[in-house]
């Protein structure tokens, strides 16, 4: 069973025009996927659309079963307790430490306080910041801040982390460790899908890449990988020589 | 428990937000109390005055005292009448000489005739009813004259439909410049907190659980501005009598009313604005 469905789906925004239009694809347990295009080809839009922020026009969008169309908002935070969700600019809690930033999901998910104690101590050491749980987010450097956030988005054990433009405010170093843990997410089990302008990273992985542009999925290198490579993707046939 | 936690670690994260919550709440219901302290002392006033409204049977001379004692009886049961008193012509003298103090030489003993005194009860003391009352009294062979100051009871009538309607406008005013203040005060600190339930709703929490904390916090608030409220206008009261001139206090019925009160407007005000926030996101 795939995590994600997207079926012929469609975004139309109040105010804004056609975001996404006849879009379909699936992401299946472990899978990693790039997805890529220009400025407001649509990424953000099918990433809030899995975490059913906005609800597709027509089509519909399968999380884990659960229909976007029809989901009640009881439903839909059910669903965001099984995704991780990272941003490009972090979204911490300034006023709180890592710690506190990471027990805050479970805190507002009703789990109990050992329990939050012992798994954001996992995640923790998990991103490689064992030793800055106390520190507050604007005592942390870019790519600290981000893998607290996505120590975050792990505490809850998702099965997909959704990530739009995570090493977009990071600089080349930040990211490729930024990056390198998203790797080794993916490696221990967890989906990932990831928005991204940066093709130098996609061009370092045999990773999916679906590729956007005006609204429209252009390519999916998990579909029939067209003759013609696109431009910014590697087929999945190719084995990457030297990753990283 | 989380929920608590949460509600109170507010105060602490942003004390100078909830203080200015608790403030805003407390000097509206304050500004709302001090108008509600004058309304219920000009109706007060208003209710002394009504309370003198009295109609005054005066018996013919040579009336045996049996007749108009009779009469009581008759005039006791009619269902406006609260009490009746009689009032011999020595009473009359005495009364007047009394009230007249300095000029009490100008009746002789006996000039003055007697009468039956008739208060009213509460409820029955507007024009209408007075001037009926009075004409039934008329009816008796023995009363001679019925008086019971029309013109002032008219008077005092006019006045507190006027008190009425000015202060029940006032009031509504009054109440719902509170409650846009108090509104916009609690809109302020739930977006403070934009963020905050932002990424709650990222995690998964539900909207219900995101809103207890800021209803609680809201109520919590509404509480302590009410109390704090309750108590200037407590002392102003208080600062008033002492000074100026002897005021009445709410009772304490309407003192719970207005901490109650305040209460509500936290929470409902929290409650929409939260609602608010969680839409617009
Ligand atoms: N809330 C919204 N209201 C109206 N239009 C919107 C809204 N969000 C996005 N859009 C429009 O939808 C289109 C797709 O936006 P989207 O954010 O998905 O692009 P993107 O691929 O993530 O771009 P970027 O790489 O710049 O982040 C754009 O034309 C954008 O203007
Ligand atoms: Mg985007």
């Amino acid at each position: 069973m795939s995590l994600v469905r997207f079926l012929n789906v469609a975004k139309e925004y109040p105010r804004g025009g056609v975001a996404l239009s006849h879009a379909s694809f699936q992401l299946h347990k472990g899978e990693f996927a790039f997805l890529t295009g220009p400025s407001g080809s649509g990424k953000s839009t099918i990433l809030k659309l899995i975490y059913m922020e906005e609800r597709p026009t027509a089509g519909d969008v399968w999380v884990s079963g659960v229909s976007a169309r029809d989901a009640s908002r009881k439903e839909v935070s059910m669903v965001r307790r099984h995704l991780g969700i990272v941003f490009q600019d972090f979204r911490l809690l300034e006023d709180r430490s890592a710690e506190a930033n990471i027990a805050f999901a479970l805190e507002v998910t009703g789990t109990p306080a050992d329990m939050i104690r012992q798994r954001v101590g996992r995640v923790l050491t998990q991103v490689g910041l064992a030793s800055k749980g106390t520190a507050l987010p604007r005592e942390l450097s870019g790519g600290e801040q981000q893998r607290i956030a996505i120590a975050r988005a792990l505490v809850n054990d998702p099965f997909v982390l959704i990530a739009d433009e995570p090493t977009g405010n990071l600089d080349e170093r930040a990211t490729r460790g930024v990056f390198q843990l998203l790797r080794d997410i993916n490696t221990a089990g967890t989906a990932v899908i990831m928005a991204t302008h940066d093709l130098d990273l996609i061009r370092r992985t045999e990773y999916r890449t679906i590729e956007l542009n005006h609204g429209r999925l252009v390519y999916d290198s998990a579909e029939a990988p067209p003759v013609e490579k696109a431009p910014s993707a590697v087929s999945p046939s190719h084995h990457d020589e030297n990753p990283i | 428990m989380m929920v608590i936690r949460e509600a109170f670690s507010a105060f602490r994260r942003a004390p100078l937000l909830s203080v200015l919550g608790v403030v805003t709440i407390a000097f509206s219901l304050f500004a709302f109390g001090l108008f509600g302290l004058v309304a219920v002392n000009i109706r007060d006033a208003l209710q002394t005055i009504e309370n003198r409204v009295e109609i005054r049977a005066f018996i013919a001379d040579g009336t045996p005292v049996e007749a108009s004692s009779a009469a009581m009886g008759d005039i006791h049961a009619f269902p406006e009448v609260l009490s009746v008193t009689y009032v011999s012509q020595d009473d009359a003298y005495a009364r007047a000489r009394k009230e007249l103090g300095e000029f009490s030489d100008v009746f002789e003993p006996g000039v003055l005739p007697a009468s039956l005194d008739i208060k009213l009860k509460p409820g029955y003391r507007d024009p209408t009813t007075v001037q009926a009352v009075a004409n039934r009294l008329k009816s008796y062979d023995f009363v001679d004259d019925v008086r019971y100051g029309e013109d002032w009871v008219a008077k005092l009538y006019r006045l507190r439909t006027i008190a009425t309607l000015v202060g029940t406008g006032l009031g509504v005013a009054f109440a719902a410049v509170a409650v846009i203040i108090i509104g916009a005060t609690i809109r302020i600190m739930v977006m403070a907190r934009a963020r905050e339930i932002e990424i709650m709703r990222l995690v998964g929490a539900t909207n219900g659980f995101i809103r207890m904390p800021f209803v609680l916090e809201g109520f919590i608030q509404g509480v302590m501005g009410g109390l704090l409220a309750l108590g200037l206008t407590w002392a102003t009261s208080t600062a008033i009598s002492h000074s100026f001139m002897r005021t009445e206090f709410f009772d304490p019925a309407l003192a719970t009313a207005g901490v109650i009160g305040g209460a509500v407007i936290g929470l409902l005000g929290s409650t929409f604005a939260v609602g608010r926030q969680l839409r617009r996101l």
